[in-house]
């Protein structure tokens, strides 16, 4: 196994054109690809909100060593049109190339980088002669991809014959597109010298953080799941919806946001372990439910995907513009929990642990990822079942002890939960303040006994998300610089580390996974000079810290046009903040 | 009357509501199809109506405004062995909640929706309600109200509903018959109950409702037509018909899923062969 870059030890591959032309799908081929050749991948696709037309990029890194986040930089571009010869020719390595359509006769002139080589393919000839739909130029482009780096084509056959088992004519046709694209590059010598040459093949997954939550929902007995579509959180509804036979789910494309969150609540209450998926608008519709679960302590779990607001904002990009919103979002007060994931693998653990906590406390539990992990793909190693406990917490199936009194005191405020149908118990939950027994009250003992009850779970749902390792720490014992952040931004800041690093600079790099409770003891982990680094405009997570600690961040780098931080953003930074 | 369904909360609705009858005449009917309170679930909205989960001992779960549909829907099909019945006022049905109607209707989600229709906002003391006639004045229309009222029974036929029928709380027997009948029905059933208002609507009173309202099956309404239903349902002023419009048999909702062969979902095992799903990633 082999991989070298132009400048570092990643490959990376960008495949451009237009919504429609199949972009994301190659570029997820690609990346599975490398990965059944034993290498570490990251895939992004950056696409405006469009069906047809636009410009769409999918970008893949691929290495040897874990790949967190893409550089920024390229070397090969594969341009299913013209305009993406021109719009990413300046990302190029010296060294690097494209490869476009022969058809587009660009001429040299237009081809004004001489450090980097350039690879006409017949893409349209060779889909036109093999009698394939134009869309298959891609596969074509995929063969002399492999030939430039010397991927071995076989794996590419082998996942194309995955892909479309039983269709033995289009297999075979896009199988002779990969060979025709490799060979009619592997004869020109332009002496490129990115190789990824296949070995030691392994069991990973290449999985989005979507896939990653679905998987980790279906790990934790998930078996209701009602949403309504919306960017970029759709993906967790169509895996549900994909497997609901072979998973035994009920899975329902609601009329609304609002409906979702009711069907989960209902669900809850009737026993089963429910979630839902959104993004922030849709959040905004869930709030006014998500108080109801909360009075009502049935336990339910969503999946709050961010993208750039306010309002449409930026549909199909990526930000952390709504932590505050998921932590403090719905009237009246209430204990939650938000757990915001790093990347797909954390998506999978995090999301099994949603469950254990959303029943154990039976509070709303809120996973809080962004666009940029949620849609992009990742080589993980598979993930490892047997961590994965189901904790049901005080719910029960039976009942003899009298009079059932869902919302009975007890030392630690959990009640228990008996499923509506038991003989004998009458569960009854209520939006209203209420009594044990569960009936309406507006007696103020009574209120604020209830008020006590619930609250009276907070320690203990404090011990239990400091088990979780709320605050992680990379990088340096001895650092001369911590950066602090979340989300994705743990990507592009693990790369920073092995920059800083190769620069003589000892990083640190601090994620807060848990926002709610906010964790204790953040204070221990800075060290050195200080930074934070967050995908919004107003430092979220500063303003959490500040509220929680006290503690005010002098530097920042914050990044609001719907675009991750850049590893090397984030290297200049730091120098910056170093002098 | 049996007791069984009877609970310690204080009532707390005007002597002389309507909504002492559809509770009386939903435990009278749980009674005598003998159903045990613990195998059904009552769910409620935000106004008046709402207080009755307080008042009948099955299970409940009293939600927010204009959210009784899903939360109902979602019940069933997590445990579809709970009769479900799911009780709204007009203004939280075919107001705020009007946008899950079409739906649990097109679904035919299998439960009872029993509509507390008194054409007015009680609760809140009095206000225009969906269901208000034209011109109706009120606190918040002085001047009469100048919008169309919505009518429950034709908005559930356009959605093609499979049960859609009217009762008066002045006719407790048919409001029992025709109830039993709609929680019997496989799919979703509309029951929208005249009520007065006492308090507030001084326009759709008993008096107003004993001297308009009759039965349909006192006239040899034929219930699977559907165009008949519709006329009928048109029909309001003088004469008021009330009883079953319309039914059909279609399979109720959760008949879809695979998963509900097997049983109720809430007994189903949450194990699932994860080395399978991870598959298609490898």
């Amino acid at each position: 196994m082999r991989c070298s870059g132009l400048v570092d030890d990643t490959v990376t591959v960008l495949i451009g054109g237009e919504a429609g032309q199949g972009i994301s799908r190659s570029g997820m081929l690609l990346g599975k690809a490398m990965m059944r050749g034993g290498f570490y991948s990251y895939g992004a696709i950056d696409y405006p909100s469009l069906i047809r037309g636009g410009h769409n990029f999918y970008t893949v890194r691929g290495s040897s060593r874990k790949v967190y986040a893409n550089s920024g930089k390229l070397d090969l571009v594969v341009a299913l049109n013209r305009e993406s010869v021109f719009r990413h020719m300046d990302e190029i390595n010296p060294g690097g190339g494209i490869i476009y359509d022969e058809k587009e006769a660009i001429s040299d002139e237009e081809l004004s980088r001489k450090d980097i080589n350039f690879y006409p393919v017949p893409l349209s000839d060779v889909v036109k002669e093999l009698g394939g739909p134009s869309i298959m130029r891609n596969t074509v482009a995929l063969g002399s991809v492999s030939a430039l780096v010397g991927l071995d084509v076989n794996i590419l056959n082998e996942l194309i014959s995955e892909t479309f088992e039983g269709r033995d004519k289009i297999i075979s046709m896009n199988v002779e597109a990969i060979q025709k694209g490799w060979e009619s590059v592997i004869e020109f010598n332009y002496g490129f010298k990115c190789t990824i040459e296949a070995g030691g093949r392994k069991e990973r997954l290449w999985l989005t953080g979507n896939e990653a939550v679905a998987l980790g929902a279906q790990a934790a007995g998930c078996n209701f799941f009602a949403a309504y579509p919306m960017t970029p959180a759709s993906a967790v509804l169509h895996y549900y919806a994909g497997h609901d036979e072979e998973t035994d789910s009920v899975v329902v494309q609601t009329e609304s946001e609002i409906a979702a969150m009711c069907m989960i609540v209902g669900a809850s209450y009737a026993g089963v372990r429910a979630m839902t998926s959104t993004s922030g608008g849709g959040f905004c519709l869930m709030t006014e439910a998500l108080s109801m679960a909360a009075i009502q302590e049935n336990p339910v779990v969503i999946m709050l995907g961010q993208r750039p607001g306010p309002s449409t904002g930026l549909a199909t990009y990526s930000a952390q513009g709504d932590l505050l919103f998921a932590v403090f979002g719905a009237h009246g007060e209430f204990q939650r929990i938000v757990l915001a994931p790093g990347d797909a693998e954390e998506c999978f653990y995090l999301t099994t642990e949603a469950f254990n906590l959303a029943e154990r406390f039976q509070i709303p539990v809120i996973i809080l990822p962004d666009k940029e992990i949620i849609e992009s793909h990742e080589t993980v190693e598979v993930f490892d079942v047997s961590k994965v406990d189901i904790i049901r917490g005080s719910l029960l199936r039976e009942w003899e002890g009298g009079e059932y009194l869902r919302f009975k005191f007890t030392e630690n405020g959990v009640s228990p939960r008996v499923i509506p149908g038991t003989p004998n118990a009458m569960v009854l939950a209520n939006s209203n303040e209420h009594t044990e027994r569960g009936f309406g009250t507006s007696v103020s003992e009574a209120a604020r006994l209830m008020v006590d009850k619930r609250f009276r779970k907070g320690e203990h749902i404090r011990r239990a998300t400091s088990m979780l390792s709320p605050i992680k720490s990379y990088g340096s014992d001895d650092p001369e610089i911590t950066m602090v952040g979340w989300g994705s931004t743990k990507g592009p800041a693990l790369e920073t580390i092995g920059l800083l690093s190769g620069q003589g600079v000892k990083a640190r790099y601090v994620q807060i996974r848990i926002m709610e409770p906010f964790p204790d003891g953040l204070m221990e982990y800075l060290s050195g000079e200080t930074v934070l680094f967050e995908n919004n405009r107003t430092a979220s997570l500063g303003t959490l810290i500040k509220l929680n600690t006290g503690y005010k961040f002098e530097n920042m780098g914050l990044r609001y046009d719907g675009r991750s931080l850049t590893p090397n953003e984030m290297v200049s930074k730091v120098m910056e903040v170093l002098g | 009357m049996s007791k069984r369904y009877d609970t310690p909360a204080t009532n707390t609705w005007c002597p002389g509501c309507g909504n002492f009858t559809i509770l009386n005449v939903v435990k009278q009917t749980f009674d005598e199809m003998n159903i045990d309170p613990w195998e059904a679930v009552a769910v409620t909205g935000i106004g008046c109506h709402g207080k009755l989960t307080d008042y009948i001992g099955v299970n409940g779960i009293h939600t927010i405004h204009g959210r009784v549909l899903p939360v109902s829907s979602a019940i069933k099909l997590a445990n579809h062995e709970l009769k479900v019945l799911g009780f709204a006022g007009d203004g939280d049905a075919f107001n705020i909640g009007i946008g899950h109607f079409a739906h649990a209707v097109r679904r035919n989600v299998d439960l009872t929706y029993i509509i507390h229709n008194n054409l007015i906002y009680g609760l809140t003391t009095g206000q225009t309600s969906p269901t208000s006639t034209k011109g109706y004045v009120s606190k918040t229309s002085p001047r009469g109200s100048w919008e169309k009222a919505i009518n429950p029974l034709t908005q559930a036929l356009t959605a093609r509903a499979t049960f859609v029928s009217r009762a008066y709380v002045g006719e407790f027997s048919h409001f029992k018959d025709v109830l039993k009948q709609a929680i019997n029905h496989e799919g979703f059933a509309l029951v929208d109950v005249l009520q007065p208002c006492i308090s507030w609507n001084k326009v759709n009173t008993y008096e107003f409702y004993r001297n308009r309202v009759f039965k349909l099956e006192e006239t040899g309404h034929n219930s699977e037509d559907w165009d008949l239903a519709y006329l009928r349902a048109e029909q309001w002023g003088d004469q008021i018909p009330i009883g079953v419009f319309y039914k059909s048999d279609e399979p109720p909702y959760r008949e879809n899923f695979p998963a509900l062969k097997k049983g109720k979902l809430v007994n189903q095992p949450l194990r699932r062969d994860m080395e399978k799903l991870f598959r298609e990633f490898m």
